[in-house]
């Protein structure tokens, strides 16, 4: 029964990947039901833009589907909101009226609420709960920015906006843009509003988080990209140094939360907000270009921010559905009880590691690709002659170096950690492989991951004519031959493909020069040298802490870690220890600075209001004459 | 396209092949200047040979990337000669750049450090921790003194840069300039295992970063991984002296010129191999946390010299 | 910082010269030689210390001091048991040393070579006929070479070293 909804929704996916590519490729069209809703009816439209993030949102859902078969099949709970959940996201790219967006919205959020709340416990009810909160927020914030245009503009229609918004005067523009930018933000997870993100994913489903991490979030992303190139028009530079600065805070931020903790799925929850860091960074790169004029650079900076976002949806889906697969088999996410899972489960491990391998921007894999696409768009800043905007995209090019060295710290500890060595539980020892269903969606995802990768030409054109469409009235500036990519002329130039031949021939020679030269005798295999130590246990291992631990100490200006260290002595002499507990929790600058505050604030509100309600009905009669003598006064 | 397989295999056969002598000159220099005569300079040619007749030992505890680990290594190394600006000025793999290359290193830190915790030793786990904080931290210097480059430049292909800047003369002069070879120095230093951030030379387990993830290695693994740490130290001087200092980097492959470039970089390779044991016979080994106060040192004169270039265009 | 490099380059190099009719250096010569035949000219030797009061890491320290200078002969001390080519044993293997040094043997690539060096490691020295120890390397490993003394000078640990080398060949 719940099989037939998750192939449903494979089916749904697949008719979402060929009408976005379809779009993607030029082929545009509408649809206009007025009866269906009410304020201006159900108005959808198709372009390149929307193509793109219909396909990302269409081409992820299958593997994730079919994984769901496997990893929630006998689960009757969560089908319906799952069916729900991708056909709204397949919905929004294509909205095209106020009304239509807001419904595919907020009918995407309730559906991802729903899922997440849908394992009962304290834990889910709480992340559920701050879900909801933020996701209101960010909607309340989209609904007012929405309104304002509509009122400033006199339609609901995002056509009308693009054509009328040039004529706004530009505070209005600005006031307009900032609301839709934290609306956008709030759902893409940056920096201070991604409070939601590292409770919600790790809490729902892991099919559904793969879906939430891997597409979700873009829809913030797109909308943002709606914003600030279309409906708004060229906005000032601030808007994409504002943009920069957040991606830079996220990125940096984002991979050093996910660096510090254990939980697998929480890691990648962070490492998400990373990625949306570095899409932001080029998306922020786009928007000052174009503010500045440098059109085709922003056209640039526009491909990769695209490039990365689906590349993202790759390799953060594949990842997710492994690290499902482990908690599927082992029962727990948490690194310091997995280890030894390489030779348990072999292709779940192949997958986590292909996805390491792309996330951590290794060449020739998909991340790597727009990584390097956003670097060079970021080192052409030279361009500019602004030296306070030089001087923020040189901050980004460090914070993207800075971000790719920790993605790979990142990642070996999470799969070095979690997949290699000795099992550090029973349950992790008595892993077993996933199911086929699972097994082949992650094999689905490696091999985007590989083919995206190492067909960067042939996707990087696809995006760059989506970008194109978006920055008009500039030259394509990505070009190539089929094998290489080349920007803005002789600036840089890249090819994947030749360097998979490469190292591939790399690899072999040496291989087969030491195999012809009958330098290959036999292995011996023995235990792991430990200075002469009779058993290898579990606990010598390095602990995910102890890996993370050179970077809570030179960044504990980030991390702010407590030393909590508790030691129970003897009851007859202090020197017999019994007990020793040693914690060393990370905490959170955001968490302490924006929103502690805020609930503080609210509550002591709230306090001082309780003081007016007493309960007696004699009491509200006269604030209600009150309430009617001051109106009339005032009337 | 054959000029350009030849000069590819002339230039991986030239990086393979000087590495070793490059790792036992350091040995050789800085074992005179603490006055012991020294293993040969070709020491380290007699190490490899007789790894590679070895029977290694494999942990029973690794998996497939243990043994994978080596060969990748050595590959990405070889990747990595051919997209470096050795013999020519244009390298094999013309479209190569300076962010394909840190991260073709990049590649090799993952596997390696990945090998270290394979095997589950706390060791290994330890060396793996370090070289991936090092790395980290290292490499917004490395892609920001590049940067300085490349605003010169006006591109980020390796070859490119080369080209360009080897039209300066008074390069050398320019304080931008400088700023962006030290930040480049002091990151070579902590990319490749050098004093003062790693002791190459170290027995003591808890002090070691690059040799306590290597513990484990023997046989032909062994040789391969220090093979290729040899050619990485030979990658970073090269990208040093034909980067910074780009004369007499030949512009076409003919043997004559080939010659006297490689002469030219061998002098270049003498001076700077002289400075590192200098430098790593007189500064003792920093404290590990001590590290990152000098990679944001270097990152300091990397974002300096930036600015200049901005403000003194 | 330059301090002492001012001292090193003022000393010149003080390792004996080759040609010099010193014991060390004729044994150095023919190690070499030998070590060739058999590694290729390079040694590489893990120290295990099976229970010894130091008085022979003394001595083998003295080894890789710029007056000995065993690197020049193509001899390295390494840090794990898995880049070494030879043992190089002391003490009387303490009961507790026992198993630890046949985990290091066994963690030592082939082909390799095992050197007893002092008198407790050759039979147990002051130490034999202790309950604490098992009576020498040999009853725990098969021996290559025994170096005497206590301690024996690193002249004595070169020559052994060459012994070591000839029995295996011979």
């Amino acid at each position: 029964m719940s099989v037939a909804g998750y192939v449903l929704a494979a089916c749904l996916g697949g008719v979402g990947a060929v009408a976005g590519l379809a779009g993607m490729l030029g082929h545009a069209w509408s649809a206009h039901v007025g009866w269906l809703v009410p304020l201006g009816g159900l108005e959808l439209q198709m372009d390149r833009l929307a193509g793109c993030f219909v396909a990302i949102v269409g081409i992820t859902s299958i593997p994730v589907s079919i994984y769901a078969g496997g990893y929630a099949g006998r689960d009757r709970r969560g089908v319906a909101a799952y069916l729900v959940f991708v056909a709204s996201m397949l919905l929004v790219p294509l909205a095209a009226n106020t009304m239509t967006f807001a419904i595919a919205w907020e009918l995407m959020s309730l559906a991802s609420y729903l899922l997440v709340v849908q394992h009962r416990g304290a834990a889910a009810a709480h992340a559920g709960w701050v879900y909801a909160v933020m996701t209101h927020a960010g909607l309340g914030c989209l609904l007012a920015g929405m309104l304002l245009l509509g009122a400033w503009t006199g339609s609901a229609r995002f056509v009308d906006w693009t054509a009328a918004a040039p004529a706004l005067d530009a505070a209005s523009r600005s006031l307009a843009w900032g609301l839709l930018a934290a609306g956008f933000l709030a759902k893409a997870g940056a920096i201070p509003l991604h409070v939601w993100l590292p409770l919600a994913h790790p809490a729902a489903p892991s099919h559904v988080s793969a879906l939430m991490s891997g597409v979700m979030i873009k829809l913030g992303l797109y909308g943002l990209v709606r914003a600030s190139f279309g409906w708004l028009g060229t906005g000032p530079a601030w808007w994409g140094t504002a943009l920069l600065l957040l991606g830079v805070v996220a990125a940096v931020g984002g991979v050093l939360y996910a660096l510090a903790d254990r939980d697998l799925k929480r890691l990648l929850a962070y490492s998400s907000i990373e990625n949306v860091g570095i899409i932001l960074i080029g998306l922020g790169a786009a928007v000052a270009f174009r503010a500045t004029g440098a059109d085709a650079l922003a056209l640039l900076a526009l491909t990769a921010a695209l490039c990365h976002a689906d590349n993202h949806a790759a390799f953060k889906s594949l990842l997710f559905m492994a690290a499902g697969s482990v908690l599927h088999a082992t029962g727990t996410r948490d690194l310091e009880s997995l280890g030894g899972l390489v030779k348990r489960m072999p292709w779940t491990a192949a997958g986590f590691f292909v996805g390491s391998a792309a996330i951590a921007g290794l060449p020739p894999l998909n991340g790597f690709v727009s990584e390097w696409l956003t670097f060079q768009a970021l080192l052409q800043n030279v361009q500019l002659r602004i030296p306070g905007l030089n001087l923020v995209f040189t901050l980004a090019v460090a914070a993207l170096a800075l971000t790719g060295g920790l993605a790979i710290a990142c990642f070996v500890k999470a799969y070095g950690i979690g997949f290699l060595a000795l099992p550090r539980s029973e349950a992790a020892a008595a892993a077993h492989e996933a199911p086929l269903s699972m097994r082949v969606a992650m094999m689905l995802g490696a091999g985007a991951c590989v083919a995206l990768g190492l067909g960067a030409t042939a996707v990087v054109d696809a995006l760059g004519a989506v970008a194109a469409a978006v920055v008009p009235a500039a030259t394509p500036i990505v070009s190539g031959d089929w094998l290489t990519l080349h920007v803005s002329g002789g600036f840089a130039s890249m090819s994947t493909a030749q360097l998979a031949v490469v190292l591939a021939g790399a690899l072999l020679v040496p291989l087969a020069v030491l195999t012809l030269a009958g330098a290959r005798p036999a292995a011996r295999r023995y235990e792991t040298w430990g200075c002469g130590r009779l058993l290898q246990t579990p606990r010598m291992e390095y602990t995910a802490t102890a890996f993370a631990n050179p970077f809570t100490r030179v960044f504990d200006f980030v991390y702010r870690p407590v030393k909590q260290l508790d030691i129970e002595a003897h009851p007859e002499s202090r020197f017999f220890v019994r007990r020793i507990a040693y914690a060393n929790p990370t905490r959170f600058i955001v968490d302490e600075w924006v929103y502690r505050p805020v609930d503080r604030a609210l509550r002591a509100v709230t306090q001082r209001a309780a003081a007016i309600q007493s309960g007696s009905p004699n009491l509200y009669l006269a604030y209600l004459l009150a309430v009617l003598l001051l109106l009339l006064v005032l009337a | 396209m054959t000029a350009v397989v030849v000069g590819g295999i002339l230039q991986v056969a030239a990086v393979a092949a000087g590495a070793p002598l490059l790792v036992g000159t350091l040995r050789h220099l800085k074992a005179r200047l603490v006055g012991r005569r020294g293993p040969a300079p070709w020491q380290p040619y007699r190490d490899l040979a007789k790894l590679f007749g070895k029977t290694p030992v494999v942990s029973t505890t690794t998996s497939w990337i243990f043994r994978a680990t080596p060969y990748v290594l050595f590959a990405t190394m070889l990747a990595g000669a051919l997209a470096t600006p050795v013999l020519s000025s244009r390298p094999p793999l013309g479209f190569a750049g300076i962010v394909l290359l840190m991260y073709l290193f990049l590649a090799g830190t993952f596997f390696l450090t990945l090998a270290g915790l394979d095997a589950g030793s706390a060791f290994g786990g330890m060396g793996s921790s370090r070289e991936a904080a090092v790395a980290a931290l290292a490499e917004p210097t490395v892609i920001l003194a590049v940067l300085a480059l490349s605003l010169r430049a006006n591109t980020t292909n390796l070859g490119g840069v080369v080209e360009r800047l080897s039209g300066d003369p008074l390069l050398a002069a320019n304080p931008a300039h400088l700023l962006a070879f030290s930040a480049f120095f002091i990151v070579m230093l902590a990319e490749t295992g050098r004093l003062p951030v790693d002791n190459p030379a170290t027995h003591l387990e808890l002090t070691m970063i690059h040799e306590a993830m290597v513990l484990e290695y023997s046989g032909r693994h062994l040789a391969l991984v220090e093979w290729a740490s040899g050619m990485k130290l030979l990658l970073f001087l090269t990208l040093l002296a034909n980067l910074f200092f780009p004369w007499g980097v030949p512009a076409v492959l003919a043997p004559l010129p080939l010659l006297l470039g490689v002469i030219v970089l061998l002098a270049k390779l003498a001076v700077l191999t002289v400075a590192i044991a200098v430098l790593e016979t007189s500064i003792a080994k920093l404290r590990l946390f001590r590290v990152p106060e000098l990679l944001a040192g270097s990152f300091a004169l990397a974002l300096l010299s930036v600015t200049a270039v901005f403000l003194l265009r | 910082m330059f301090r002492q490099l001012r001292v090193a380059l003022r000393a010149g190099v003080v390792t004996e010269p080759p040609a010099g009719p010193d014991e060390v250096e004729r044994l150095g010569v023919e190690l070499a030689r030998e070590v060739r035949a058999r590694f290729g000219r390079s040694l590489h030797i893990r120290q295990v210390d099976a229970g010894s009061c130091n008085g022979c890491e003394l001595e083998i320290g003295g080894l890789t001091g710029p007056h000995y200078d065993l690197e020049r002969f193509g001899l390295h001390f390494v840090a794990s048991p898995r880049h070494a080519d030879c043992l190089l044993v002391t003490g009387p293997v303490t009961r507790n040393m026992a198993e630890a040094l046949r985990h290091t043997y066994e963690a030592t690539p082939d082909p390799k070579i095992v050197v007893a060096a002092g008198d407790c490691a050759g039979d147990g020295g002051i130490f034999r006929g202790s309950y604490a120890i098992t009576g020498g390397v040999a009853e725990v490993v098969p021996v290559d070479a025994f170096i005497p003394g206590c301690p024996p000078s690193p002249a004595a640990l070169l020559a052994g070293l060459l012994d070591a080398l000839g029995r295996r060949r011979g």
